[in-house]
């Protein structure tokens, strides 16, 4: 277990558009743990080609999310022999010398108001071929998405899997003291920059869910009469509303994954129980009936079963259902305390809260073997959820004190931490693959 | 507004005095030589000491064991004692705002804490107070009153609030 202390402090350079304000922090990752072996890939730096510096450096930033991946191992520039920025400059012994696998070259030039044109080509050194090659025209502040486009690109081609450094994640930041504490719900890129706020309050916000497209966000807030509301706010033009404020709580939203109809728990009725709600006419259905605590529920990735946390026998751990509220059976038997269940893309896993002796950590239950894998160690773990991807989990915990997100690799051999420079970070949700192109 | 809440804090022992009759009631008032307490020639200042009970009426959280919802014997004298003032206050609206400690996941500790409010609220029906007058609130783990992480820290956020 070394670990590999790599502080990637990336300055603030939020570059926003539209209809929300500049968030006033960005969170910076630290890598606490990496590993060694990871592919040797060289990734050259990008030619600027003109007089005209780019407001980014796009092979720094796919740099950056490659080495966080855990996957890749950069090589130092130092020992590069030549530094290619076009196909006919490169010399594949060039790069068997310094022992890299794969090759990434680029540059990126300035076209008239304002654009830039970024052009990549990725190289396997040992079958001596391009693997990948693309161009892209963008405006300044859209070097980051290309950047994280092209790791995207080059992970899939190296790895076999889809990459995740296109999406985005959505938390809760809370800032101030006590009795005066200020709470913003904020998305970020994968790597934490570009914040945007969505909404700031004096009241605490929680449990945010990506719809499925990527655009909406349901979550709770406590502003309306100072109890749990849910609320349904797009992400795009930031248009907000109320969706469920019942008498009692209205809260642990999570989506139906063809993102029509909203899995809730409210308890209108007395005690809280597991609804469905559709979007189009805010029907609701009452899919649980039971004296217990009922809630947290997520939707299986084929729409056809609900986990749940429920504490029917005694404590509370994970139970799944038809989708219908038929068939209900208990899933984790190992452990006091399981719950906040959420499914992995695939739908063989679930992560999940698992406590024991008073310390909670996030951990992944195998459905299939009914395995239970804790993969932190830390005492104060909070609501994990997949990377769409399913290779990475994120989660929030406490570091000193202070509430900061963390991710682990679901072998856990990787683990970094997101956090903020002052205040609290929490309630992280992954988004969907987000693979729309920057607009030109 | 002090004047107001000393009366009240007066009525209510009064109340218990009352209620409670037997020897307690009887009993000489203590002699308090400590400063600024009791009747004492040497300040000028004539204080009443209270009787032990209406003490429970200072008292506005109601703790709680983890995990749990069950109001413990000490903690009932309190929600008995607010009940009591409220039978007698029948303008006064009350809230049970309910709170978890940190542990364990945030939704599962709001709906913990929507429990425990409702625990006290039931007691307090049973003890003659109307529905209508008594809101339920949970706040889950969203608002601790100790802020660190420690089992004493913990004890004191596992609480129901009485609010009036």
């Amino acid at each position: 277990m070394k670990a590999v202390r790599i502080l990637l402090k990336l300055i603030l350079m939020a570059l926003l558009a539209g209809h929300a304000s500049l968030a006033s922090a960005i969170l910076t990752i630290e890598i606490t743990q990496g590993v060694d072996g990871g592919l040797p890939i060289a990734i050259v730096p990008f030619d600027g080609a003109g007089k005209q510096q780019p407001p980014q450096d796009v092979a720094a930033v796919i740099e950056a999310d490659l080495a966080r991946s855990g996957r890749f191992t950069p090589l130092d520039k130092k020992f590069f022999v030549s530094r290619p920025s076009e196909d006919r400059q490169v010399v594949y012994k060039d790069w068997r010398i310094v022992k890299a696998e794969a090759l990434v070259i680029g540059n990126v030039k300035p076209l008239a108001q304002g654009r830039w044109q970024v052009e990549f080509r990725l190289y396997d050194i040992y079958k001596e071929k391009q693997l990948a090659g693309y161009s892209y025209v963008v405006a300044g502040n859209h070097l980051r998405a290309v950047a994280h486009q092209i790791s995207d690109i080059i992970y899939e081609k190296l790895t076999g899997e889809p990459g995740v450094f296109s999406t985005r994640i959505a938390y809760v930041t809370r800032e101030g003291v006590v009795k005066r504490f200020s709470y913003k719900l904020q998305i970020a890129d994968s790597d934490g920059h570009n914040p945007l706020n969505l909404w700031t309050s004096k009241e605490p916000i929680l449990s945010p869910a990506w719809a499925p497209d990527g655009e909406r966000l349901a979550y709770v807030s406590f502003e309306h009469q100072r109890r749990p509301t849910l609320y349904l706010q797009n992400v795009v033009n930031g248009a907000r509303h109320r969706i469920a404020g019942f008498d009692g709580i209205n809260s642990a939203p999570a989506w139906s994954p063809d993102g029509t109809k909203l899995a809730l728990t409210l308890s209108r009725d007395g005690n809280p129980e597991i609804y469905v709600m559709r979007l189009s006419d805010s029907t609701l259905t009452r899919l649980t009936n039971h004296p217990a605590i009922d809630t947290e529920p997520s939707w299986s990735p084929d729409g056809k079963e609900i986990a749940f946390t429920s504490d029917r026998g005694g404590k509370p751990q994970i139970y799944r259902m038809r989708a219908d509220g038929g068939k209900v059976e208990r899933v984790t038997f190992e452990g006091e305390y399981n719950a906040r269940a959420s499914y992995s893309a695939d739908g063989k896993m679930l992560t999940l809260v698992s406590g024991a002796q008073g310390r909670y950590h996030a951990a992944l239950l195998h459905l299939h073997s009914s395995v239970l894998q804790v993969l932190t160690d830390t005492p104060l773990d909070e609501s994990p959820s997949f990377a769409p991807n399913g290779r990475m989990i994120l989660y929030a915990t406490d570091r000193g004190g202070r509430g900061v997100l963390a991710s682990v690799s679901s072998d856990g051999r990787v683990r970094q931490l997101l956090k903020l420079q002052e205040g609290d970070v929490r309630e992280p949700a992954w988004s969907p693959f987000n693979r729309s192109t920057p607009t030109h | 507004m002090d004047k107001k809440l000393q009366l009240t804090i007066l009525g209510i022992a009064a109340l218990f005095l009352t209620a409670c009759g037997g020897s307690e009631a009887t009993k000489p008032d203590v002699e308090d030589k400590s400063v600024g307490t009791g009747t004492s020639a040497d300040t000028g200042v004539s204080g009443r000491p209270l009787d032990a009970r209406t003490d429970l009426l200072a008292k506005r959280r109601v703790y709680f064991a983890f995990d749990s919802s069950a109001v413990d014997e000490e903690n009932r004298a309190i929600v008995e004692a607010h009940a009591a003032y409220l039978a007698a206050n029948k303008n006064i609206k009350v809230v049970f705002e309910g709170h978890a400690d940190e542990r364990g996941t945030r939704e599962y500790n709001l709906a913990l804490g929507e429990r425990r409010a409702q625990a006290v609220e039931r007691m307090a029906k049973i003890l003659g107070l109307t529905g209508d007058r008594i809101k339920t609130v949970s706040y889950g783990e969203e608002k601790p009153v100790a802020m660190d992480h420690s089992e004493a820290a913990w004890a004191l956020n596992r609480r129901v609030e009485i609010i009036y």
